[in-house]
């Protein structure tokens, strides 16, 4: 989905709030979310895009406002609920407050659900991104969707995101890395000597006629 | 606790936001009790805390500046090579290092999340995780950089690597003048985090 979580290209955020060093967790809440959230993936078996979705279903506004591990417990909450361990109320109850949780999932698995492991596109070959901004997960970002590239290196064959995260099950698709030049993706906003590669999966990916 | 109970069936609408500490609670002790989750989830977390930090990619980097056969090895195979040091597991299993040149910067970026090489590099830290950083490294890397305090001159190519698919990614920087007589211990403490994401330059 063209969700707030698709960040790349955005203007408006202003200086990187950078730190030399820090702890891994800053508070002990953090710690405990990060706990929590990886022992709720392993209890409900949620894979790796059913997990990602549940963080970009996120209230827009509520996503911009919070930290990634405040990301993580909404999308653990989220999780458990839609499982049907718990409900919204009870959690609601419990904490004595309001208990944000993501929005319901609008997305479904794409139809094609063929398994493909033998690249299709070689190293050096042009590629343009389809452009189909699906409702659903996709790890297609929106700045490369109908964008052209040549593909730099094949990664083998992975699990396809937006199946999995519907409950398509696990599809495999050759994976590349796809490098573009800034002008393409920034017209007359570019500059020379900035090349963006980004990973794709070949379902992602058509001949550059 | 201010709670206003409106019409709605049975569903209580709360107007305060419950603090992150009483909904992370409320969250735990529910699934604790019913048994679907084991409280004891500190031993994985203090093994993040205490094992796993930018200190192994810097020994990674170290050997490679010293030892040309791993680099070779280094680069054509980043996940065997970084496991022949120990390293590997989660968010580490498919690894590609790029290497800076004199004529190739690179940067590495998770915009649609925060993605980040967990087995040598740690848990990534907030910046990288927040707003600003990926919107921008995919789309003025160099002004962002020249911002950090990092110059990479315009005859330089800046590769960003946005880490959209199963790949993690570390930079292997160039090692530093004035090195040359320093033993691979040493090297180990002149790599720093950032260097090996690329918005430092060595």
């Amino acid at each position: 989905m063209d969700g707030v979580h698709d960040l790349g290209g955005l203007d408006g955020f202003g200086p990187v709030e950078h730190q030399a060093s820090e702890p891994s967790f800053g508070e002990e809440w953090e710690r405990r979310a990060f706990g929590l959230t990886g022992a709720v993936i392993s209890a409900f078996g949620v894979n790796g895009g059913r997990f990602r979705h549940s963080i970009e279903r996120m209230d827009p506004a509520h996503y911009l406002g919070s930290s990634y591990y405040e990301h993580w417990l909404t999308a653990a909450a989220t999780l458990a609920v839609e499982a049907g361990a718990v409900t919204k109320d009870k959690l609601e109850a419990r904490a004595e407050g309001r208990f944000p949780l993501s929005r319901p999932d609008r997305g479904a698995a794409p139809d094609d659900r063929t398994g493909r492991t033998e690249p299709r596109f070689a190293v050096g070959d042009r590629v343009r991104v389809r452009e189909w901004h699906p409702s659903g997960h996709t790890r297609a970002p929106r700045y490369v969707q109908g964008k052209r590239g040549e593909v730099v290196r094949f990664d083998g064959a992975h699990n396809v995101p937006d199946i999995e995260a519907h409950g398509g099950g696990f599809v495999r698709d050759p994976t590349y890395s796809v490098a573009f030049t800034s002008r393409e993706l920034w017209g007359e906003g570019g500059t020379d000597n900035e090349t963006m590669h980004v990973d794709l999966w070949e379902r992602y990916l058509e001949e550059d006629a | 606790m201010t709670t206003v109970e409106h019409d709605h069936g049975n569903e209580h609408h709360p107007d305060e936001l419950a603090p992150i500490e009483a909904r992370v609670a409320a969250i735990e002790t529910v699934l604790v009790e019913k048994g679907i989750i084991d409280v004891d989830f500190d031993a994985v977390v203090r093994h993040f805390e205490d094992n796993v930090g930018p200190l192994n990619g810097a020994k990674v980097v170290a050997h490679a500046w010293t030892d040309p056969d791993y680099r070779a090895r280094l680069l054509a195979d980043g996940t065997a090579a970084i496991a022949e040091l120990g390293f590997g597991g989660p968010e580490g299993d498919h690894m590609v290092v790029v290497e800076n040149t004199r004529d190739v910067h690179n940067l590495v970026v998770c915009t649609l999340c925060s993605c980040y090489p967990w087995p040598t590099l740690g848990l990534p830290p907030k910046w990288y995780k927040s707003p600003a950083y990926r919107s921008r490294a995919v789309r003025e890397p160099r002004a962002l950089l020249a911002e950090m305090g990092t110059i990479v001159p315009d005859d330089v190519e800046i590769r960003v690597w946005d880490s959209s698919a199963e790949v993690r990614y570390l930079v292997l920087p160039m090692r530093p003048d004035g090195t040359d007589n320093m033993t691979e211990e040493a090297l180990v403490g002149v790599v720093t985090r950032d260097s090996m994401i690329g918005v430092e330059r060595l």
